[in-house]
């Protein structure tokens, strides 16, 4: 018995493999076609860009708007390397200390109760339903009165507190057994122990995921609320600046966009596949 | 022996002073709990909850954002429900919107987690990032533009005039009676984000040796394997589906915008927050835009009541 658990996946029918891994196939080819026009977009030359009617495959690929954009890059006031350390510092800073503090957070009132824990789970996820477009005013209010205008704690602090990290990590937190910290307590174990070494080990597709989602979320700000001066704008700023500049910059345009997707992508399949082998390790495949 | 004295003690201080006692002895012992939810707690407050009120309190006001607010109590929510036509058709559109996106996203995200979630490992993580990429990729859903291009050049178009089903290219995002279909289709094919992550997420970390426990006790294939012990182990990530569900599809504006136009033709597909947009960076009618805000949340609030009650009926 065991080992034909081993052999086979259990209640898997080759017939039912074959007709989701068609289903699937099919769906992906249709959901992968930005992701295709984005790359042949940044190979096409300037007058396939604009061929009309449009053309959605690349014919003569080309690295000019790659070479284009690099000149261009070189030519920036402020050293483009700047942007890049400014992105790469707030997306970096941004997401580690989102997942920490939110995790910390979600795993105190997931996993008790205290006078308030079960309001304050309630409010996070309602501060969800508030349309962001008019908390604007009172943001940049708030942020005046911090004196962080032009400052990058404007873009990095905020992210730490956003809501739906909290609710992803807390509703991953629900499903911990009590046991397992009942017998981390008698070991002796504190509160912060507990939630580092048993708990964050156990909810690991969870953070892996929301890495993702604020990397992806942090990678595109462009900043343009509270930070006003060059030295400070980010890599989205910078790049949809140079794509700005007309028709002529439209290949150059792709090719920054294309660089944008890129980060992410890797930052994707890597904690993806991360997610996958957890399973792998510990399941019947 | 102490300890016990100083309860009766309490005990014959009244049940407000006592209750107030036995609260301050609860939030001493979670004392840890308070340390680890700290940080999070008050970066929320700053930048989350105190915006939020101050928007409810701007909705009260008269605020052009040159001028102070002007206190107008209820002044703003009277012409929001008696003196505002495009509104009214905004909500329509919303309510539309919610009704179509909302269940077909979610059923979506859930549907195509729990396929990739049959395959073998390596192709998993690869098909994930194909489902995801139109939310990786930005602004890209415009291709959308060139395949319901309005003229007869455009995919869709071109496919239907030569297939003799129309004589006339149709204007896809400019006449009102498709408008809207298409809107929803591509949004459809955009939702598959946050949700659909957290359920693959959800997927991997459910205890695998219920599926051999299940085996024995006699379930037979993978849709009863699905039913009776995948659904019910991820029930906190469904609800946070839900939730996630009802804010995408009640705030949809961006796409609409990008695709239809701003303002779209006879307000075809104008939703509540292109509405609110209207007013909050064109108009600059702030009180009246934080009006809106307020009306849509107390909505979703209701809706999102609804469907958590629905969802512990069904167990």
């Amino acid at each position: 018995m065991s080992l034909r658990l081993r052999d086979r996946r259990l209640n898997r029918s080759a017939g039912g493999d074959v007709l989701i891994f068609t289903v699937l196939a099919i769906c992906a080819a249709f959901m992968s076609l930005p992701l295709v026009y984005a790359i042949c977009n940044a190979f096409k030359p300037l007058n396939e860009l604009f061929l009309f009617p449009p053309q959605f495959f690349v014919r003569n690929p080309t690295l000019d708007n790659f070479r284009d954009l690099f000149v261009l890059m070189g030519q920036s006031w402020v050293p483009f390397s700047r942007y890049i350390s400014n992105t790469l510092l707030i997306t970096g800073l941004g997401t580690a200390g989102h997942v920490m503090i939110a995790s910390m957070g979600a795993y105190s009132v997931s996993k008790h109760e205290f006078p308030g824990s079960r309001l304050f789970s309630e409010m996070v996820v309602l501060s969800l339903m508030f349309a962001y477009q008019v908390t604007a005013v009172p943001n940049y209010i708030i942020m005046s009165r911090l004196g962080w205008i032009n400052t990058h704690f404007s873009m990095i602090i905020p992210a730490w507190g956003m809501s739906l990290g909290f609710f992803l990590m807390s509703r991953f937190m629900v499903q911990v057994p009590d046991e397992l910290l009942e017998a981390a307590r008698i070991d002796g174990a504190g509160e912060f122990r507990i939630w580092w070494s048993v708990v964050m080990p156990m909810v690991r597709p969870a953070w892996l995921t929301l890495i993702i989602l604020s990397f992806q979320s942090l990678w595109g700000d462009t900043g343009g609320r509270f930070i006003y001066k060059e030295a400070l704008k980010t890599l989205p700023y910078a790049l949809s600046q140079i794509a700005a500049g007309g028709i002529a910059r439209a290949g150059v345009g792709a090719a920054a966009g294309l660089i944008m997707i890129i980060i992410p992508v890797v930052v994707f399949v890597y904690n993806q596949s991360n997610i996958i082998e957890t399973m792998s390790t510990s399941g019947l495949d | 022996m102490a300890g016990a004295l100083k309860r009766s003690a309490q005990i014959q201080r009244g049940p407000i002073r006592r209750r107030l006692t036995d609260l301050w002895r609860r939030v001493k012992a979670n004392k840890a709990n308070y340390l680890l939810l700290a940080p999070f707690a008050t970066i929320f407050f700053v930048f989350t909850v105190l915006p939020v009120i101050m928007s409810i309190l701007l909705s009260f006001t008269h605020y052009n954002m040159l001028q102070p607010p002007r206190w107008i109590g209820w002044g703003n929510y009277i012409r929001l429900f008696l003196a505002d036509d495009v509104f009214l058709i905004a909500v329509k559109n919303t309510f539309v919107f919610a009704a179509i996106t909302g269940p077909l996203s979610y059923f979506a995200c859930l549907f195509f987690a729990w396929m990739i979630n049959e395959l073998r490992p390596k192709l998993r993580a690869f098909l994930t990032l194909l489902f995801y990429a139109p939310s990786i990729s930005g602004n890209l859903f415009l291709i959308w533009t060139i395949i319901f291009s309005g003229d007869s050049y455009g995919l869709v178009n071109g496919f239907l005039m030569r297939f003799g089903i129309i004589t006339e290219p149709i204007q896809w995002f400019q006449d009102p009676r498709y408008m809207m279909a298409v809107i929803i289709l591509v949004v459809l094919w955009l939702s598959l984000g946050t949700s659909f992550l957290v359920f693959i997420a959800g997927l991997q970390s459910i205890d695998k040796s219920l599926y051999e426990a299940g085996a024995i006790d006699g379930i037979k294939n993978r849709w009863q394997e699905l039913w009776f012990i995948t659904l019910p182990s991820m029930k906190p990530q469904l609800m946070f589906g839900a939730v996630i569900s009802i804010t995408q599809s009640f705030t949809v504006a961006g796409h609409t915008i990008a695709l239809a136009g701003f303002p779209s033709t006879d307000y075809a597909a104008h939703t509540v927050v292109t509405h609110l947009i209207d007013y909050g960076s064109v108009r600059f009618e702030m009180g009246y835009a934080s009006a809106i805000a307020t009306v849509l949340f107390v909505t979703m609030i209701i809706t999102q009541r609804a469907i958590q009650y629905l969802l512990r009926k069904m167990g």
